[in-house]
Protein backbone atom coordinates (compact mmCIF):
# COMPACT_ATOMS: atom_id res chain seq x y z
CA UNK A 1 0.00 0.00 0.00
CA UNK A 2 1.14 3.52 -0.73
CA UNK A 3 0.04 6.71 0.90
CA UNK A 4 -0.40 9.56 -1.53
CA UNK A 5 -1.52 13.14 -1.01
CA UNK A 6 -3.24 14.87 -3.90
CA UNK A 7 -4.15 18.54 -3.48
CA UNK A 8 -3.94 18.11 0.28
CA UNK A 9 -6.16 15.04 0.42
CA UNK A 10 -4.50 11.85 1.54
CA UNK A 11 -5.51 8.37 0.44
CA UNK A 12 -3.99 4.95 0.73
CA UNK A 13 -3.96 3.00 -2.51
CA UNK A 14 -2.54 -0.30 -3.72
CA UNK A 15 0.98 -0.33 -5.12
CA UNK A 16 1.10 0.15 -8.85
CA UNK A 17 -1.90 2.46 -8.94
CA UNK A 18 -1.45 5.47 -11.17
CA UNK A 19 -1.84 8.99 -9.82
CA UNK A 20 -4.93 9.44 -12.00
CA UNK A 21 -6.64 6.39 -10.55
CA UNK A 22 -5.68 7.42 -7.02
CA UNK A 23 -7.23 10.84 -7.72
CA UNK A 24 -10.36 9.16 -9.04
CA UNK A 25 -10.60 7.19 -5.82
CA UNK A 26 -10.68 10.49 -3.94
CA UNK A 27 -12.97 12.08 -6.51
CA UNK A 28 -14.08 15.67 -6.83
CA UNK A 29 -12.43 18.55 -8.61
CA UNK A 30 -8.88 17.35 -8.19
CA UNK A 31 -9.36 14.51 -10.69
CA UNK A 32 -7.25 15.38 -13.73
CA UNK A 33 -9.08 15.39 -17.07
CA UNK A 34 -8.19 12.52 -19.40
CA UNK A 35 -8.70 12.50 -23.13
CA UNK A 36 -6.79 9.36 -24.12
CA UNK A 37 -6.59 7.21 -20.99
CA UNK A 38 -9.38 4.63 -20.78
CA UNK A 39 -9.37 2.34 -17.78
CA UNK A 40 -10.98 -0.60 -19.56
CA UNK A 41 -8.51 -0.55 -22.46
CA UNK A 42 -5.03 -1.94 -21.87
CA UNK A 43 -2.17 0.27 -22.98
CA UNK A 44 -4.21 3.43 -23.36
CA UNK A 45 -3.02 6.75 -22.01
CA UNK A 46 0.04 8.93 -22.16
CA UNK A 47 -0.75 10.59 -25.47
CA UNK A 48 -2.93 13.62 -24.93
CA UNK A 49 -1.09 15.20 -21.96
CA UNK A 50 -4.23 16.75 -20.50
CA UNK A 51 -3.83 14.85 -17.24
CA UNK A 52 -0.55 16.58 -16.33
CA UNK A 53 0.10 17.01 -12.62
CA UNK A 54 3.01 18.30 -10.55
CA UNK A 55 4.71 15.91 -8.15
CA UNK A 56 5.95 18.16 -5.37
CA UNK A 57 7.42 15.32 -3.32
CA UNK A 58 8.61 12.16 -5.02
CA UNK A 59 8.25 9.72 -2.14
CA UNK A 60 9.06 9.24 1.54
CA UNK A 61 12.52 7.88 0.73
CA UNK A 62 13.38 10.38 -1.98
CA UNK A 63 11.48 13.58 -1.24
CA UNK A 64 12.85 15.51 -4.24
CA UNK A 65 10.11 16.87 -6.51
CA UNK A 66 9.90 15.57 -10.05
CA UNK A 67 11.59 18.09 -12.39
CA UNK A 68 8.77 18.27 -14.92
CA UNK A 69 5.03 17.91 -14.92
CA UNK A 70 4.11 14.26 -15.33
CA UNK A 71 1.23 12.52 -17.06
CA UNK A 72 -0.81 11.23 -14.15
CA UNK A 73 -2.31 8.36 -16.12
CA UNK A 74 1.13 6.82 -16.63
CA UNK A 75 2.91 7.67 -13.38
CA UNK A 76 2.63 5.19 -10.51
CA UNK A 77 2.21 6.42 -6.97
CA UNK A 78 4.98 6.03 -4.43
CA UNK A 79 4.58 5.91 -0.68
CA UNK A 80 4.50 9.42 0.71
CA UNK A 81 4.11 11.07 -2.68
CA UNK A 82 2.62 14.54 -2.77
CA UNK A 83 0.87 15.70 -5.90
CA UNK A 84 -0.52 19.07 -6.90
CA UNK A 85 -3.35 18.90 -9.40
CA UNK A 86 -5.90 21.64 -9.87
CA UNK A 87 -4.57 23.69 -6.98
CA UNK A 88 -1.30 24.41 -8.80
CA UNK A 89 -1.24 27.27 -11.30
CA UNK A 90 1.54 25.68 -13.38
CA UNK A 91 -0.67 22.61 -13.83
CA UNK A 92 -3.72 24.59 -14.92
CA UNK A 93 -1.54 26.67 -17.24
CA UNK A 94 -0.08 23.53 -18.77
CA UNK A 95 -3.52 22.04 -19.24
CA UNK A 96 -4.69 25.25 -20.90
CA UNK A 97 -1.70 25.03 -23.24
CA UNK A 98 -2.43 21.38 -24.06
CA UNK A 99 -6.04 22.30 -24.73
CA UNK A 100 -4.88 25.01 -27.11
CA UNK A 101 -2.74 22.47 -28.94
CA UNK A 102 -5.60 19.99 -29.18
CA UNK A 103 -7.82 22.68 -30.60
CA UNK A 104 -5.33 23.85 -33.24
CA UNK A 105 -6.71 21.56 -35.89
CA UNK A 106 -10.12 20.97 -34.39
CA UNK A 107 -12.83 22.45 -36.62
CA UNK A 108 -15.00 23.63 -33.68
CA UNK A 109 -18.13 22.61 -35.53
CA UNK A 110 -19.96 21.76 -32.30
CA UNK A 111 -23.30 23.12 -33.62
CA UNK A 112 -23.22 20.38 -36.24
CA UNK A 113 -21.42 17.64 -34.36
CA UNK A 114 -23.51 14.82 -32.91
CA UNK A 115 -21.11 14.47 -29.98
CA UNK A 116 -21.86 17.97 -28.68
CA UNK A 117 -23.13 17.81 -25.13
CA UNK A 118 -21.24 14.65 -24.26
CA UNK A 119 -17.89 15.59 -25.78
CA UNK A 120 -14.85 15.50 -23.52
CA UNK A 121 -12.99 18.02 -25.62
CA UNK A 122 -15.92 20.40 -25.24
CA UNK A 123 -15.78 20.02 -21.46
CA UNK A 124 -12.02 20.45 -21.47
CA UNK A 125 -12.19 23.55 -23.64
CA UNK A 126 -14.95 24.96 -21.48
CA UNK A 127 -12.76 24.63 -18.42
CA UNK A 128 -9.33 25.42 -19.81
CA UNK A 129 -9.79 26.80 -23.29
CA UNK A 130 -9.25 30.31 -24.57
CA UNK A 131 -12.06 32.20 -26.26
CA UNK A 132 -10.05 32.77 -29.42
CA UNK A 133 -7.28 31.05 -31.33
CA UNK A 134 -3.74 32.25 -31.93
CA UNK A 135 -3.28 29.89 -34.84
CA UNK A 136 -2.95 31.69 -38.15
CA UNK A 137 -2.47 28.83 -40.58
CA UNK A 138 -5.03 26.79 -42.38
CA UNK A 139 -6.48 23.94 -40.37
CA UNK A 140 -5.80 20.35 -41.30
CA UNK A 141 -8.88 19.00 -43.08
CA UNK A 142 -9.96 15.61 -44.33
CA UNK A 143 -12.86 14.23 -46.28
CA UNK A 144 -15.56 12.49 -44.26
CA UNK A 145 -15.39 8.73 -44.51
CA UNK A 146 -18.13 6.16 -44.03
CA UNK A 147 -16.55 3.26 -42.20
CA UNK A 148 -19.12 0.64 -42.97
CA UNK A 149 -22.87 1.19 -42.81
CA UNK A 150 -22.88 2.25 -39.17
CA UNK A 151 -19.91 4.46 -38.43
CA UNK A 152 -18.90 7.83 -39.79
CA UNK A 153 -15.36 9.10 -39.45
CA UNK A 154 -14.74 12.84 -39.26
CA UNK A 155 -10.98 12.85 -39.31
CA UNK A 156 -10.85 16.65 -38.91
CA UNK A 157 -12.24 16.31 -35.39
CA UNK A 158 -9.83 13.56 -34.30
CA UNK A 159 -7.33 14.29 -31.52
CA UNK A 160 -5.27 11.12 -32.02
CA UNK A 161 -6.02 9.45 -28.71
CA UNK A 162 -5.70 5.92 -30.16
CA UNK A 163 -8.63 4.69 -28.06
CA UNK A 164 -10.49 3.30 -31.07
CA UNK A 165 -7.41 1.40 -32.18
CA UNK A 166 -7.18 -0.21 -28.74
CA UNK A 167 -10.86 -1.13 -28.94
CA UNK A 168 -10.31 -2.72 -32.31
CA UNK A 169 -7.27 -4.59 -31.00
CA UNK A 170 -8.75 -5.77 -27.75
CA UNK A 171 -12.45 -6.28 -28.47
CA UNK A 172 -12.76 -7.21 -32.11
CA UNK A 173 -11.14 -10.20 -33.68
CA UNK A 174 -9.65 -8.65 -36.73
CA UNK A 175 -8.58 -5.08 -36.71
CA UNK A 176 -9.02 -3.43 -40.05
CA UNK A 177 -8.39 0.12 -39.02
CA UNK A 178 -5.46 1.89 -37.52
CA UNK A 179 -3.33 4.97 -37.75
CA UNK A 180 -1.40 5.72 -40.90
CA UNK A 181 1.24 8.39 -41.61
CA UNK A 182 3.16 10.27 -38.97
CA UNK A 183 3.08 13.47 -36.98
CA UNK A 184 0.79 16.14 -38.33
CA UNK A 185 -0.26 13.88 -41.20
CA UNK A 186 -1.33 11.02 -38.95
CA UNK A 187 -4.87 9.87 -39.51
CA UNK A 188 -7.22 7.09 -38.52
CA UNK A 189 -7.90 5.01 -41.56
CA UNK A 190 -9.08 1.64 -42.70
CA UNK A 191 -7.31 -0.59 -45.14
CA UNK A 192 -8.48 1.00 -48.42
CA UNK A 193 -11.55 2.28 -46.61
CA UNK A 194 -12.61 -1.26 -45.95
CA UNK A 195 -15.79 -1.55 -44.00
CA UNK A 196 -15.53 -2.65 -40.41
CA UNK A 197 -17.97 -5.53 -40.12
CA UNK A 198 -16.94 -6.87 -36.76
CA UNK A 199 -19.48 -7.50 -34.01
CA UNK A 200 -17.93 -5.03 -31.59
CA UNK A 201 -16.79 -2.30 -33.95
CA UNK A 202 -19.58 0.01 -32.77
CA UNK A 203 -17.76 0.51 -29.49
CA UNK A 204 -15.29 2.82 -31.18
CA UNK A 205 -18.12 5.38 -31.17
CA UNK A 206 -18.44 5.22 -27.39
CA UNK A 207 -14.74 5.39 -26.64
CA UNK A 208 -14.09 8.31 -28.98
CA UNK A 209 -13.69 11.34 -26.69
CA UNK A 210 -14.62 13.73 -29.52
CA UNK A 211 -17.03 13.51 -32.43
CA UNK A 212 -14.59 11.87 -34.82
CA UNK A 213 -16.39 8.54 -34.80
CA UNK A 214 -20.15 8.90 -34.73
CA UNK A 215 -23.18 6.72 -35.18
CA UNK A 216 -24.51 6.88 -38.74
CA UNK A 217 -27.91 5.60 -37.65
CA UNK A 218 -28.19 8.60 -35.31
CA UNK A 219 -26.60 11.14 -37.62
CA UNK A 220 -28.27 14.56 -37.21
CA UNK A 221 -31.38 12.93 -35.79
CA UNK A 222 -31.48 14.86 -32.55
CA UNK A 223 -29.32 16.48 -29.93
CA UNK A 224 -28.36 14.62 -26.78
CA UNK A 225 -30.06 17.14 -24.52
CA UNK A 226 -33.42 16.61 -26.21
CA UNK A 227 -33.34 12.91 -25.41
CA UNK A 228 -34.10 10.94 -22.27
CA UNK A 229 -31.37 8.44 -21.50
CA UNK A 230 -32.81 5.23 -20.05
CA UNK A 231 -31.01 2.27 -18.55
CA UNK A 232 -32.09 -0.77 -20.51
CA UNK A 233 -31.00 -4.37 -20.87
CA UNK A 234 -31.75 -7.41 -22.98
CA UNK A 235 -30.55 -10.98 -23.31
CA UNK A 236 -28.07 -10.81 -26.10
CA UNK A 237 -27.19 -13.95 -28.04
CA UNK A 238 -23.61 -12.78 -28.27
CA UNK A 239 -21.62 -14.17 -25.33
CA UNK A 240 -19.21 -11.27 -25.14
CA UNK A 241 -21.97 -8.67 -25.18
CA UNK A 242 -23.15 -7.51 -21.76
CA UNK A 243 -26.62 -6.59 -23.02
CA UNK A 244 -26.65 -3.60 -20.69
CA UNK A 245 -27.10 -0.37 -22.53
CA UNK A 246 -28.53 3.14 -22.48
CA UNK A 247 -31.44 3.85 -24.79
CA UNK A 248 -31.69 7.51 -25.74
CA UNK A 249 -35.39 8.03 -26.07
CA UNK A 250 -37.61 10.73 -27.44
CA UNK A 251 -41.15 10.03 -26.36
CA UNK A 252 -41.60 6.32 -26.90
CA UNK A 253 -39.03 6.10 -29.64
CA UNK A 254 -35.44 4.91 -29.24
CA UNK A 255 -33.20 7.25 -31.21
CA UNK A 256 -29.93 5.54 -30.41
CA UNK A 257 -28.38 2.95 -28.15
CA UNK A 258 -25.04 3.36 -26.41
CA UNK A 259 -23.13 1.45 -23.78
CA UNK A 260 -23.28 2.66 -20.19
CA UNK A 261 -20.63 5.22 -19.41
CA UNK A 262 -19.46 5.94 -15.89
CA UNK A 263 -18.89 9.47 -14.62
CA UNK A 264 -15.51 9.65 -16.32
CA UNK A 265 -17.13 8.72 -19.62
CA UNK A 266 -15.72 5.20 -19.63
CA UNK A 267 -17.51 2.04 -20.68
CA UNK A 268 -16.80 -1.11 -18.70
CA UNK A 269 -19.38 -3.42 -20.24
CA UNK A 270 -19.20 -3.25 -24.00
CA UNK A 271 -22.15 -4.04 -26.23
CA UNK A 272 -22.32 -5.67 -29.65
CA UNK A 273 -23.36 -4.08 -32.91
CA UNK A 274 -26.71 -5.87 -32.99
CA UNK A 275 -27.72 -4.28 -29.70
CA UNK A 276 -26.37 -0.91 -30.70
CA UNK A 277 -27.59 -0.48 -34.23
CA UNK A 278 -30.40 -2.90 -34.87
CA UNK A 279 -32.47 -3.01 -31.70
CA UNK A 280 -34.20 0.33 -31.88
CA UNK A 281 -37.65 -0.80 -30.91
CA UNK A 282 -38.94 -0.32 -27.39
CA UNK A 283 -40.10 -3.96 -27.27
CA UNK A 284 -36.52 -5.19 -27.77
CA UNK A 285 -35.43 -3.88 -24.41
CA UNK A 286 -36.35 -4.16 -20.76
CA UNK A 287 -36.44 -0.61 -19.46
CA UNK A 288 -35.00 -0.22 -15.96
CA UNK A 289 -35.60 3.49 -15.52
CA UNK A 290 -34.23 6.92 -16.21
CA UNK A 291 -30.50 7.23 -16.03
CA UNK A 292 -29.18 9.37 -13.24
CA UNK A 293 -27.50 12.40 -14.72
CA UNK A 294 -25.30 15.04 -13.27
CA UNK A 295 -27.50 18.00 -12.41
CA UNK A 296 -25.12 20.33 -14.20
CA UNK A 297 -24.90 18.27 -17.36
CA UNK A 298 -26.47 19.83 -20.42
CA UNK A 299 -28.18 16.50 -21.06
CA UNK A 300 -30.28 16.92 -17.93
CA UNK A 301 -31.52 20.36 -19.00
CA UNK A 302 -35.31 20.55 -19.13
CA UNK A 303 -35.69 16.99 -17.85
CA UNK A 304 -37.83 17.24 -14.80
CA UNK A 305 -38.20 13.54 -14.08
CA UNK A 306 -34.75 12.77 -12.63
CA UNK A 307 -34.58 9.16 -11.60
CA UNK A 308 -38.17 8.38 -10.85
CA UNK A 309 -39.62 8.36 -14.36
CA UNK A 310 -40.90 4.98 -15.46
CA UNK A 311 -41.93 4.14 -18.99
CA UNK A 312 -44.70 1.66 -19.53
CA UNK B 1 -61.64 61.86 18.48
CA UNK B 2 -58.90 62.62 16.00
CA UNK B 3 -57.79 59.52 14.09
CA UNK B 4 -55.01 61.06 11.95
CA UNK B 5 -52.93 64.19 11.86
CA UNK B 6 -54.23 65.03 8.42
CA UNK B 7 -57.92 65.21 9.09
CA UNK B 8 -59.38 68.66 8.76
CA UNK B 9 -62.49 70.08 10.22
CA UNK B 10 -64.85 71.20 7.47
CA UNK B 11 -65.72 74.83 7.73
CA UNK B 12 -68.99 75.67 6.01
CA UNK B 13 -68.61 79.36 5.65
CA UNK B 14 -70.86 81.35 3.37
CA UNK B 15 -69.61 81.98 -0.22
CA UNK B 16 -68.74 85.47 -1.33
CA UNK B 17 -70.56 87.25 -4.18
CA UNK B 18 -67.85 86.35 -6.76
CA UNK B 19 -67.91 82.77 -5.73
CA UNK B 20 -71.63 82.67 -5.91
CA UNK B 21 -71.84 83.76 -9.59
CA UNK B 22 -69.31 80.98 -10.53
CA UNK B 23 -68.05 82.87 -13.60
CA UNK B 24 -64.43 83.42 -12.49
CA UNK B 25 -64.11 79.71 -11.64
CA UNK B 26 -65.50 78.73 -15.06
CA UNK B 27 -63.10 81.10 -16.82
CA UNK B 28 -60.22 79.66 -14.85
CA UNK B 29 -61.18 76.10 -15.84
CA UNK B 30 -61.64 77.04 -19.47
CA UNK B 31 -58.19 78.64 -19.49
CA UNK B 32 -56.65 75.33 -18.39
CA UNK B 33 -58.50 73.50 -21.15
CA UNK B 34 -57.50 76.10 -23.71
CA UNK B 35 -53.82 75.73 -22.86
CA UNK B 36 -53.91 72.04 -23.91
CA UNK B 37 -54.88 72.97 -27.48
CA UNK B 38 -51.43 74.38 -28.06
CA UNK B 39 -49.46 71.60 -26.38
CA UNK B 40 -47.63 68.80 -28.29
CA UNK B 41 -49.85 65.73 -28.55
CA UNK B 42 -48.89 62.61 -26.56
CA UNK B 43 -50.50 60.11 -28.93
CA UNK B 44 -49.76 59.09 -32.51
CA UNK B 45 -52.30 57.98 -35.06
CA UNK B 46 -51.27 54.31 -35.41
CA UNK B 47 -50.90 52.62 -37.94
CA UNK B 48 -50.40 55.67 -40.23
CA UNK B 49 -47.77 56.90 -37.89
CA UNK B 50 -45.47 54.59 -35.90
CA UNK B 51 -43.30 55.21 -32.94
CA UNK B 52 -39.61 54.45 -33.03
CA UNK B 53 -38.67 51.23 -31.26
CA UNK B 54 -36.04 51.07 -28.57
CA UNK B 55 -32.96 49.11 -29.66
CA UNK B 56 -33.68 46.56 -26.94
CA UNK B 57 -37.21 45.90 -28.24
CA UNK B 58 -37.77 42.18 -28.75
CA UNK B 59 -40.54 41.11 -31.10
CA UNK B 60 -41.18 38.62 -33.89
CA UNK B 61 -38.15 36.37 -34.47
CA UNK B 62 -36.31 36.14 -37.75
CA UNK B 63 -34.07 33.34 -39.00
CA UNK B 64 -31.32 35.06 -40.92
CA UNK B 65 -29.65 34.17 -44.17
CA UNK B 66 -26.08 35.13 -45.02
CA UNK B 67 -25.07 37.48 -47.85
CA UNK B 68 -25.31 34.65 -50.35
CA UNK B 69 -28.84 33.80 -49.27
CA UNK B 70 -28.00 30.60 -47.40
CA UNK B 71 -29.73 29.87 -44.12
CA UNK B 72 -27.49 30.40 -41.12
CA UNK B 73 -29.30 27.99 -38.81
CA UNK B 74 -27.71 24.56 -38.40
CA UNK B 75 -30.31 23.18 -35.98
CA UNK B 76 -27.80 22.88 -33.16
CA UNK B 77 -30.59 23.07 -30.60
CA UNK B 78 -28.91 25.60 -28.32
CA UNK B 79 -31.81 28.05 -28.64
CA UNK B 80 -34.25 25.33 -27.69
CA UNK B 81 -32.24 24.30 -24.64
CA UNK B 82 -31.77 27.92 -23.59
CA UNK B 83 -35.45 28.73 -23.99
CA UNK B 84 -37.03 29.06 -20.53
CA UNK B 85 -40.53 28.76 -21.98
CA UNK B 86 -39.68 25.71 -24.10
CA UNK B 87 -41.23 27.36 -27.09
CA UNK B 88 -38.75 26.16 -29.71
CA UNK B 89 -38.70 22.77 -31.40
CA UNK B 90 -36.69 21.67 -34.39
CA UNK B 91 -35.77 18.76 -36.57
CA UNK B 92 -32.45 18.59 -38.34
CA UNK B 93 -31.61 17.20 -41.74
CA UNK B 94 -28.42 16.65 -43.68
CA UNK B 95 -27.69 18.91 -46.60
CA UNK B 96 -27.75 17.02 -49.87
CA UNK B 97 -25.41 17.59 -52.76
CA UNK B 98 -26.70 20.52 -54.80
CA UNK B 99 -28.26 22.30 -51.82
CA UNK B 100 -25.15 24.26 -50.97
CA UNK B 101 -26.78 27.51 -52.09
CA UNK B 102 -29.65 26.99 -49.63
CA UNK B 103 -27.90 26.09 -46.38
CA UNK B 104 -24.59 27.31 -45.09
CA UNK B 105 -23.53 24.21 -43.15
CA UNK B 106 -23.85 20.50 -43.79
CA UNK B 107 -26.73 20.28 -41.35
CA UNK B 108 -29.83 22.45 -41.44
CA UNK B 109 -33.18 22.79 -39.73
CA UNK B 110 -35.78 20.94 -41.77
CA UNK B 111 -38.45 21.93 -39.27
CA UNK B 112 -38.11 24.91 -36.97
CA UNK B 113 -41.08 25.98 -34.92
CA UNK B 114 -41.59 28.65 -32.31
CA UNK B 115 -44.80 28.63 -30.34
CA UNK B 116 -45.49 32.34 -30.10
CA UNK B 117 -47.99 31.82 -27.31
CA UNK B 118 -45.32 30.17 -25.19
CA UNK B 119 -42.56 32.59 -26.12
CA UNK B 120 -41.86 35.23 -23.49
CA UNK B 121 -39.59 37.27 -25.81
CA UNK B 122 -36.68 37.12 -23.39
CA UNK B 123 -34.04 36.96 -26.12
CA UNK B 124 -32.06 34.07 -24.62
CA UNK B 125 -32.28 32.20 -27.95
CA UNK B 126 -30.38 34.88 -29.81
CA UNK B 127 -27.79 35.04 -27.06
CA UNK B 128 -27.31 31.26 -27.23
CA UNK B 129 -27.11 31.11 -31.02
CA UNK B 130 -23.55 30.35 -32.15
CA UNK B 131 -24.30 31.05 -35.81
CA UNK B 132 -26.01 34.46 -35.60
CA UNK B 133 -29.06 32.83 -37.09
CA UNK B 134 -31.93 33.89 -34.84
CA UNK B 135 -32.74 37.45 -33.88
CA UNK B 136 -35.69 39.15 -32.27
CA UNK B 137 -36.79 42.03 -34.41
CA UNK B 138 -38.88 45.17 -33.94
CA UNK B 139 -41.79 43.63 -35.83
CA UNK B 140 -44.95 43.03 -33.80
CA UNK B 141 -46.35 39.50 -33.86
CA UNK B 142 -49.66 39.68 -35.76
CA UNK B 143 -52.80 38.85 -33.87
CA UNK B 144 -55.14 36.06 -34.89
CA UNK B 145 -58.33 34.31 -33.89
CA UNK B 146 -57.15 30.72 -33.32
CA UNK B 147 -54.33 29.26 -31.29
CA UNK B 148 -52.97 26.98 -34.00
CA UNK B 149 -51.81 29.94 -36.10
CA UNK B 150 -49.35 30.97 -33.44
CA UNK B 151 -46.99 28.05 -33.97
CA UNK B 152 -44.68 29.78 -36.41
CA UNK B 153 -42.83 27.50 -38.80
CA UNK B 154 -39.98 28.30 -41.11
CA UNK B 155 -42.35 30.05 -43.54
CA UNK B 156 -43.04 32.69 -40.90
CA UNK B 157 -39.53 32.91 -39.48
CA UNK B 158 -36.94 32.68 -42.27
CA UNK B 159 -36.34 35.95 -44.07
CA UNK B 160 -36.59 36.19 -47.85
CA UNK B 161 -33.65 35.93 -50.21
CA UNK B 162 -34.49 39.10 -52.17
CA UNK B 163 -32.85 42.29 -50.86
CA UNK B 164 -36.21 43.96 -50.16
CA UNK B 165 -37.40 40.98 -48.13
CA UNK B 166 -34.39 40.95 -45.83
CA UNK B 167 -34.92 41.93 -42.21
CA UNK B 168 -32.47 44.47 -40.88
CA UNK B 169 -31.06 43.41 -37.52
CA UNK B 170 -27.84 45.44 -37.39
CA UNK B 171 -28.82 47.34 -34.26
CA UNK B 172 -29.84 44.16 -32.48
CA UNK B 173 -26.75 42.34 -33.71
CA UNK B 174 -24.51 45.05 -32.27
CA UNK B 175 -26.39 44.87 -28.99
CA UNK B 176 -25.92 41.07 -28.79
CA UNK B 177 -22.23 41.11 -29.69
CA UNK B 178 -21.59 43.73 -27.05
CA UNK B 179 -23.48 41.64 -24.51
CA UNK B 180 -21.68 38.42 -25.44
CA UNK B 181 -18.20 39.89 -25.49
CA UNK B 182 -18.51 41.45 -22.06
CA UNK B 183 -15.95 39.96 -19.70
CA UNK B 184 -17.60 37.64 -17.23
Amino acid sequence: MAKVTIDGQTIEVADGTTILNAARQIGGELVPPAMCYYSSLKGSGGKCRTCLVRVTKGSEKDPRPMPKLVASCQTMVMDGMEVASKSDSTVTEARAAVTEFLLINHPLDCPICDQAGECHLQDLAFEHGKSSTRYEFERRTFEKIDIGPYIKLHMTRCIMCFRCVFVANQLTEQRVHGIINRGDHAEISTYIEKAIDNDFSGNVIDVCPVGALTDRTFRFKSRVWFLNPMDVHRDCENEKCSGKAVAWMYGGEIYRVTARKDKYGEVHEFICNTCRFEKKDKSDWVIEGARDLDRHSVISQNHYEHGELTVR
Amino acid sequence: MQLTQRSKNVVKKEMTFLERIYLPAIAKGMWTTLKHFFRKSNTVSYPKEQREFAPVYRGWHVLKRDEQGRENCTACGLCAVACPAEAITMEAAERERGEEHLYREEKYAAVYEINMLRCIFCGLCEEACPKEAIFLTDRIVPSDYARQYFVFGKDMLVEGVEPDKRVDVTVRQKHITEKNTQPA
